[in-house]
């Protein structure tokens, strides 16, 4: 079995999203995908802290305090970008305005909750920026993460043992192993890496899996 | 003659008092007004509640107030930062108050202030932790958390240039929770990197209009550059 790496991943992702889309990376893993997008395909990035036309990041010396990203990172702006406050930027992502977002997860559910921003460990400092906002606004919320932790347990379950950051939010998971959908009918196998049979994938998964039948072809 | 302008921060913060309640601009060190909360240190008050969207990064800026004891309690969306050490011992050691609020409510209730709303119904958080205890209803097919607006009595924004009448323009993403908080507080105090004649500022490139700005303090470049985020 050929597990894909995070940067096969992020060009998996990115096959998704279609020429002129407004999307939104999350911190993290999710940034990757900008790497990704195909030649000649224009997509605009957007950024919570109020920037739209994101483009590369700068060359070293070149950075700009005041021209970061929500990962508080250096970026440059694209010919067509343009910048604007706070309550703007969310207007756009909680207005249904953002096409697609891409977050990355601790845990997704087979209904599609989501938990991204907080482990539930009693000393843990909460943080939640964005991500819930995101969750309820983009119009597509796509989930970007390796199928099971470090330590091998699963990350799709049936339900989500931390706390939540939406509720039945998320459209479709990109893992290392597997591109699956959410359902109203529960969670649809889309493709798998070669070499990974749906028992042992349905092994690695906490929730009921269902063979598409574009996968089960290839399969 | 209208003239909003200081000479220096001293004069534009020497009235704030212990318990108040203060907005700061910024989204980490974009748009701090790093100028103004280090004279915030040197004024003294204590027992502050902070309005920021981070909860101070290294040491310079939100981060030395926080160090120097002066926050009561952190509203924002995202305290929890590699370099956030300050808030994160004293919130360990349980001597500050953290009100953890979704980042686009955090903005929305921050608008709303400003606007005279009294409260509204946003979709964020239903069905969280971070809604629980909060009114909820149901409108056309859909769950939404009743949230209230967050007055202050000071902000305190960085812009890029200033008029004598508080016209304020902002540089790229400096902008960030600038527009919506000189909108929210009693008094908005804004540190500037230029002052230009009145009239010089292009009608349509003014974006936030002075009367939502009661004190602008013009601080050089140099004096006003954080360390990088």
């Amino acid at each position: 079995m050929k597990k894909l790496d995070r940067n096969q991943i992020a060009a998996r992702v990115a096959r998704d999203i279609p020429q002129g889309a407004y999307v939104n990376l999350g911190i993290g893993l999710p940034t990757l995908v900008a790497n990704h997008v195909p030649e000649g395909r224009e997509i605009i990035l957007h950024s919570e802290n109020g920037v739209l036309g994101i483009g590369p990041r700068p060359a070293p010396g070149e950075e700009d305090e005041d021209l970061i990203n929500a990962g508080k990172e250096p970026v440059t702006l694209l010919p067509g970008g343009s910048y604007f406050h706070h309550a703007d930027s969310f207007g756009m992502i909680r207005g249904g305005h953002i096409d697609f977002c891409v977050l990355g997860a601790f845990q997704v559910s087979a209904a599609g909750d989501l938990a991204n921003w907080h482990t539930g460990e009693p000393d843990a400092i909460p943080a939640v920026g964005g991500a819930m906002d995101l969750a309820v606004g983009a119009k597509k919320v796509l989930v970007m993460m390796e199928h099971v932790t470090k330590s091998g347990d699963r990350k799709i379950v049936e339900r989500c043992s931390y706390p939540l950051t939406g509720v039945a939010c998320v459209n479709r998971i990109y893992t290392d192993l597997a591109v699956i959908d959410v359902r109203p009918d529960g969670l649809h196998v889309v493709e798998m890496v070669d070499g990974l049979s749906f028992e042992e994938l349905q092994r690695l998964t906490g929730a009921p899996l269902k063979l598409g039948t574009a996968a089960a072809k290839a399969a | 003659m209208i003239d909003k302008i200081l000479a220096t921060p001293e004069a534009a913060l020497a009235d704030i008092h212990d318990g108040a309640t203060i907005m700061i601009g910024g989204f980490g060190n974009a748009g701090m007004p790093v100028q103004l909360i280090d004279t915030l240190i040197g004024q003294g008050a204590r027992q502050l509640t902070i309005v920021n969207n981070n909860a101070g990064n290294g040491d310079t800026g939100l981060a030395a107030l926080i160090k120097a004891r002066r926050v009561k309690k952190m509203i924002c969306s995202f305290p929890r930062q590699a370099d956030s050490w300050h808030f994160d011992g004293q919130y360990r050691a349980g001597e500050i108050e953290l009100e953890l609020v979704p980042q686009g409510t955090l903005a929305e209730r921050i608008r709303a202030a400003g606007a005279g709303i009294g409260a509204f119904y946003t979709p964020t958080a239903y069905g969280t932790r971070l809604a629980e205890g909060k009114e909820t209803r149901r409108i056309g097919g859909r769950d939404y958390v009743l949230e209230y607006p967050i007055h202050a009595d000071y902000a305190l924004v960085k812009a890029d240039r200033a008029d004598r009448w508080g016209n304020l323009a902002y540089r790229k993403t400096a902008r960030n929770f600038g527009p919506i908080m000189a909108s929210a507080a009693r008094c908005t105090v804004v540190q500037v990197r230029e002052i230009v004649e009145l009239g010089a500022l292009d009608p349509e490139s003014i974006v936030t209009p002075g009367i939502f700005v009661q004190r602008v303090v013009r601080v050089p470049a140099s004096a006003s550059l954080g360390k990088a985020a």
